[in-house]
């Protein structure tokens, strides 16, 4: 993987006629935890399904490990793993059953799923459907599946949303773990201060937009961003730019 | 593939109900056009070939369009193109998993057929071929439209209405054929329909294979 994990120029993404993402600018150094903060309908889902390809951004580039999301989707795909919000499991099949298929899929061994689903505390469900697992579980499962891929980047989508407590100790065990093995982390959550003791950088998206960009420390510490952020989106020619914030915001924090 | 396919084989055993269901759908609908022919003995042996193809056409709108309910409810799929997962894989694995099911449902149709169309045959090997042959030609573009609307709200109603035209030709072939091995077969017309139903067969499995990646991907 190339020193700069990800580089996002001037991306763009719209929904019908509203951009949710407009002219993104970032560049994350690999091997860093990066929480992505920003009020709901920000564009943090839209960010991390376009860095996973999952969709395609329609204006602007982006690279992952290197390669450019549109045209070497596959190298990325290999790269990268998404914890989204659709959790990607077959509601019919049992835990094991579901991370059996990505084993296959993936040709890895069958023998390292139960590991992965005594490690996210489902050991004692393996062999339960998911139909019957609470949200909490099938977010566990779903830490498990991500896990699995073995990923170089790793984009997580409000990965503390559903767990309990203990939850979220597990996920925070499980981005040590994989910062500490060297993987690329972005992370969306709406948990700013358990997020910024274990981020090195943050980004803060408003409307579409980045509105701050630098790290994670600094911006817990509530130090403002200096002027218009460098990396400030500019909307895509012909569209009315998206509001931008006065400044940062706490008000939703948790 | 193979592991495509045992997922996809695994999916199936795990709602094997509903081919169950599937089943008696297309029992009850031999049933209904038995009585809209009547008590013509003659009749209804001669149109029970076109009678069981028109039962498995319906009976495969529905498990087509539910082969896909799995893949979406948790955007399952997504998650399998993600990993990276090649798009002619999982179409040719769910095609095939279709195409067994659709066998399956047909052959389970064929006693039903013969008792209610008094439609009996010596030549079952025959018949079996042209019910595999068959089901293969719904199978193929039904998967691939199956994935087309399987993301719309009038899936039930979009998927006959997009499959049934692009597959007339092999349903064509399949009641001459079916008709043929039940009627008699004294000038040996069956074989030219087995060919072109073949053909088709090929043609559908490949375009379909080469379509579905641009039909998934946004």
């Amino acid at each position: 993987m190339s020193e700069v994990a990800i580089d996002a120029q001037q991306l763009a993404r719209r929904y019908g006629r509203r951009w949710a993402l407009a002219g993104v600018t970032f560049r994350l150094p690999a091997g860093t935890a990066t929480m992505l903060v920003g009020s709901n309908g920000a564009g943090k889902t839209t960010l991390l399904r376009v860095l996973a390809t999952a969709i395609h951004p329609d204006r602007g580039s982006v690279t992952v490990g290197g390669f450019d999301v549109v045209r070497h989707r596959e190298d990325v795909r290999k790269l990268t793993a998404l914890l989204a919000h659709q959790n990607y499991l077959y509601e019919s099949l049992t835990a094991r059953e579901n991370l059996e298929v990505v084993a296959d899929h993936l040709r890895i061994s069958r023998e390292r799923v139960m590991p992965l689903l005594q490690k996210v505390g489902l050991a004692a469900r393996a062999n339960d459907a998911m139909s019957t697992f609470s949200a909490g579980m099938r977010k566990r499962l779903s830490f498990a599946r991500v896990l699995l891929q073995q990923p170089g980047v790793v984009l997580l989508d409000e990965p503390y949303g559903a767990l309990d407590p203990p939850g979220f100790d597990l996920v925070d065990g499980v981005v040590a773990e994989l910062k500490a093995s060297g993987a690329t982390i972005v992370m969306a959550t709406h948990q700013w201060e358990r997020s910024a003791a274990m981020c090195d950088r943050a980004i803060v998206l408003e409307g579409g937009a980045v509105i701050f960009e630098g790290s994670a420390a600094e911006w817990n510490a509530g130090v403002p961003p200096a002027g218009p952020a460098a990396s400030r989106a500019a909307a895509p020619r012909g569209e009315t730019p998206p509001s931008q914030p006065a400044g940062r915001r706490r008000s939703g924090e948790p | 593939m193979i592991a495509a396919l045992r997922k996809e084989l695994l999916l199936q055993w795990r709602t094997r109900g509903q081919l169950m269901a599937v089943f008696v759908f297309g029992a009850a609908a031999l049933l209904l056009f038995s009585f809209a022919i009547g008590p013509n003995a003659s009749a209804l042996r001669t149109f029970s070939g076109g009678f069981l193809w028109l039962g498995l056409l319906l009976s495969s709108t529905l498990t087509l369009a539910e082969s896909f309910h799995a893949e979406m409810e948790n955007r399952a799929l997504e998650g399998l193109l993600l990993l990276p997962a090649e798009p002619r894989t999982l179409y040719y694995a769910k095609a095939i998993a279709n195409w067994l099911q659709l066998m399956v449902l047909g052959i389970a149709l064929i006693p039903v057929m013969v008792v209610l169309y008094d439609a009996g045959t010596t030549r079952l090997p025959t018949l079996l071929l042209v019910v595999a042959l068959g089901t293969a030609g719904l199978s193929a573009p039904g998967t691939l439209y199956a994935a087309m609307t399987a993301q719309l709200k009038a899936k039930q109603t979009l998927l006959p209405l997009l499959l049934f035209p692009l597959i007339v030709p092999a349903l064509l072939a399949s009641v001459k054929a079916t008709s043929l091995v039940i009627l008699g077969d004294p000038m040996g017309q069956a074989r030219p329909w087995i060919v072109l139903l073949l053909a088709f067969d090929l043609i559908y499995w490949s375009l379909c294979g080469l379509l579905y990646g641009r039909v998934i991907e946004d």
